[in-house]
């Protein structure tokens, strides 16, 4: 049975983009006619310290701000956020609701049988997959990671379209955008990578789009439910 | 040559046409942006015709300062500068004015309290400029994360203090913030609080009129007081303090001048009603028996309780405080005048607000007042929370 609405919990290392991704997942699901809401959570957070962000879905107005204690979905951004610790919350899946979804970004297995057994119990579904090398072979760079992440969770949803993330991606990219000093510094490191910025958005945009192709087939595999009712019409 | 001397009738030194508050914030056009609390602030102050804006551009802050900073690069903001420090930011901020320019800057945490004691004397000299505050821990030991217990430390400077909910909020009340603050009978400063991160980091979308209409400027001529001048107050009272020169004299202006200055800010209410549409607003049921009463994020998460609440068959209500001095006492009896429990959820470690409340329902309400769920230091405050703090005073079916 699908909600009217999810909250969607990002643990990520400082660096990796999971602020950005929260922007653009929030953007392209009020691109989509959702109600959406996205904030951060960081301090004076320094490349690979633990950050994270969170972004709220739903087709009803979303009152609900800052941490997300009970999430629907959580997004692993780097596996040292379970090897590590490096999460506002032990373990990386505390407060997750019944039927929900864990997405990892790790080359191995990071679960043990313990957590498998009580993820299944609550009949979470976990996918886990080498993003970053995902990211490597299509965008020609790490930093693509986050977008990686970002196909993956719309390929799950399954009502956020390919439009609509390209939307969320060109207005991060595009429109003038307000950064801290650390990561206006990460969006000059990418953008010399391609000579254009409609490269960049194009290169991004593939690996986003991969990585939702190869959601949607694991969902079928898995029998993964869709999760989140379809959005509201947008109007004219 | 200023910039205000380039300005026509119609037109300010920017090129927009000026306009009333009121068809700012009720008759123009409306189209839907989406963009966080930090990036709102520039639009709204691009909309307000500032002379001068000072900041120190700390990182316990937001990027509102900075984006303020982009205005003036971009010609809509009069003048710019850093200052050294807090302190130094807000005692230039009384500088600007004093001579005449509609100012304002931002801060937070323990920004607010290195600065704290030039805010009493802002509102003594009757300054009509606007703090942006967009709420942080303050040091213990320091800490960035959301957390209102600043507030506490401002409520009694003689400011004005408004709380807004969210990104659309704090938009249309910074805007107003000008105008009831610049008012002739109020003239007293402004400080618009939001929560930090919950607001100021939080992309959201919002309906901004177009940016080529602005506010009218400033009058400093209609001011109470006349524009700075060091033979004149409030100039005056800052070059030649009268305990410098007569303990009596001293005696006796302050004596009045104290309830002067909390007067002024007692004549803001009706301005306040009208652009606020109300110092108080209401969701909910009206006869509910469980009413929430909160300000800023904490209205937004009582607004998903009595969403939950709804869904298990308990009417419940928010009221949500939307000024928080002057407070709003006439509004919240009335408002909470069939409630049997009064939750105040706050996002500090005191609960200043459930004092506020107790104080002003005392002897006057049959209610239950319960000043909690409480969190602090950053923590959000989940339904569940306080769900299970209703419950505990409601029997609630799980399941319903």
């Amino acid at each position: 049975m699908s909600k009217d609405s999810i909250k969607i919990r990002m643990p990520a290392l400082g660096g990796q983009g999971a602020v950005t991704a929260a922007h653009i997942a929030a953007t392209a699901a009020d691109t989509e006619g959702y109600y959406a809401v996205s904030n951060p959570f960081f301090g004076a957070e320094k490349r690979m310290a633990p950050s994270e962000s969170y972004t709220r879905i739903g087709t009803v107005p979303i009152y609900d701000r800052g941490e997300v204690v009970y999430p629907d979905i959580v997004m692993i951004y780097h596996p040292q956020v379970v090897t590590m610790g490096k999460s506002y919350t032990m373990p990386f899946y505390a407060g997750i609701k019944d039927n929900g979804l864990v997405i990892i970004n790790s080359d191995i297995e990071l679960l043990t049988e313990g957590d498998k057994k009580i993820l299944a119990d609550k009949n979470v579904k976990v996918l886990t997959r080498d993003f970053t090398k995902f990211a490597v072979e299509i965008a020609g760079t790490e930093l693509a990671t986050n977008m990686a992440m970002l196909g993956a969770l719309f390929g799950a949803l399954g009502t956020v379209s390919k439009p609509a993330i390209e939307e969320g991606i060109k207005d991060r990219f595009l429109k003038k955008y307000t950064a801290s000093g650390g990561t206006a510094t990460l969006d000059s490191v990418i953008q010399k990578k391609f000579k254009k910025k409609q490269d960049l958005i194009d290169k991004n945009l593939q690996t986003a789009s991969a990585a939702f192709d190869l959601t949607v087939e694991w969902c079928k595999e898995v029998g993964f439910e869709r999760m989140l009712d379809a959005p509201n019409p947008v109007e004219a | 040559m200023t910039l205000r001397s380039q300005m026509t009738a119609e037109k300010n030194w920017a090129g927009q046409t000026m306009v009333t508050a009121d068809h700012m914030l009720f008759e123009a056009p409306r189209e839907k942006h989406f963009m966080t609390g930090s990036e709102v602030v520039k639009e709204a102050m691009k909309r307000c015709t500032v002379d001068a804006s000072v900041s120190y551009p700390i990182t316990p802050q937001s990027e509102a300062a900075h984006l303020i900073g982009e205005l003036w690069a971009e010609g809509y903001i009069g003048t710019y500068f850093r200052g050294e420090n807090e302190f130094g930011v807000m005692s230039e901020v009384a500088g600007c004015a004093m001579a005449g320019a509609r100012t304002v800057t931002t801060t937070s945490g323990p920004g607010t309290l290195r600065a704290m004691e030039n805010f009493p004397m802002w509102a003594g000299t009757r300054i009509p400029c606007q703090l942006i505050l967009m709420a942080r821990g303050i040091n213990s030991p320091l800490t960035i994360q959301p957390d209102n217990l600043e507030v506490s430390f401002m409520l009694e400077t003689g400011c004005m203090i408004w709380y807004a909910e969210n990104v659309q909020e704090l938009f249309d009340m910074t805007i107003a913030a000008f105008i009831v603050a610049e008012k002739p009978d109020v003239h007293v400063p402004i400080v618009t609080v939001v929560d930090g991160f919950f607001v100021s980091h939080t992309r959201e979308s919002v309906m901004l009129p177009a940016d080529d209409i602005a506010l009218f400027p400033y009058d400093p001529y209609a001011a109470p007081l006349p524009p700075i001048d060091s033979e004149m107050p409030p100039g005056r009272f800052l070059r030649d303090p009268f305990v410098m020169k007569s303990n009596y004299i001293s005696y006796a202006t302050h004596a009045s001048w104290q309830w002067e200055v909390r007067s002024a800010a007692e004549r803001s209410r009706p301005y306040a009603k009208h652009f606020l549409k109300g110092l108080v607003h209401s969701v909910g049921d009206e006869d509910a028996e469980v009413v929430f009463v909160s300000c800023g994020t904490a209205s937004h998460q009582s607004k998903e309780a009595n969403r939950e609440l709804t869904k298990l068959g308990i009417k419940s209500k928010v009221v949500k405080l939307r000024t928080i001095r002057p407070f709003p006492t006439a509004e919240l009896l009335e408002a909470t005048k069939n409630a049997k429990y009064i939750f105040v959820p706050e996002f500090n470690v005191t609960g200043w607000l459930h004092n506020e409340v107790l104080q002003a329902l005392y002897g006057k309400s049959e209610a239950t007042v319960v000043g909690k769920p409480r969190v602090a230091g950053g923590m959000s405050m989940p339904v569940e929370v306080i769900l299970k703090e209703v419950g505990n005073f409601v029997k609630i079916e799980q399941g319903a």
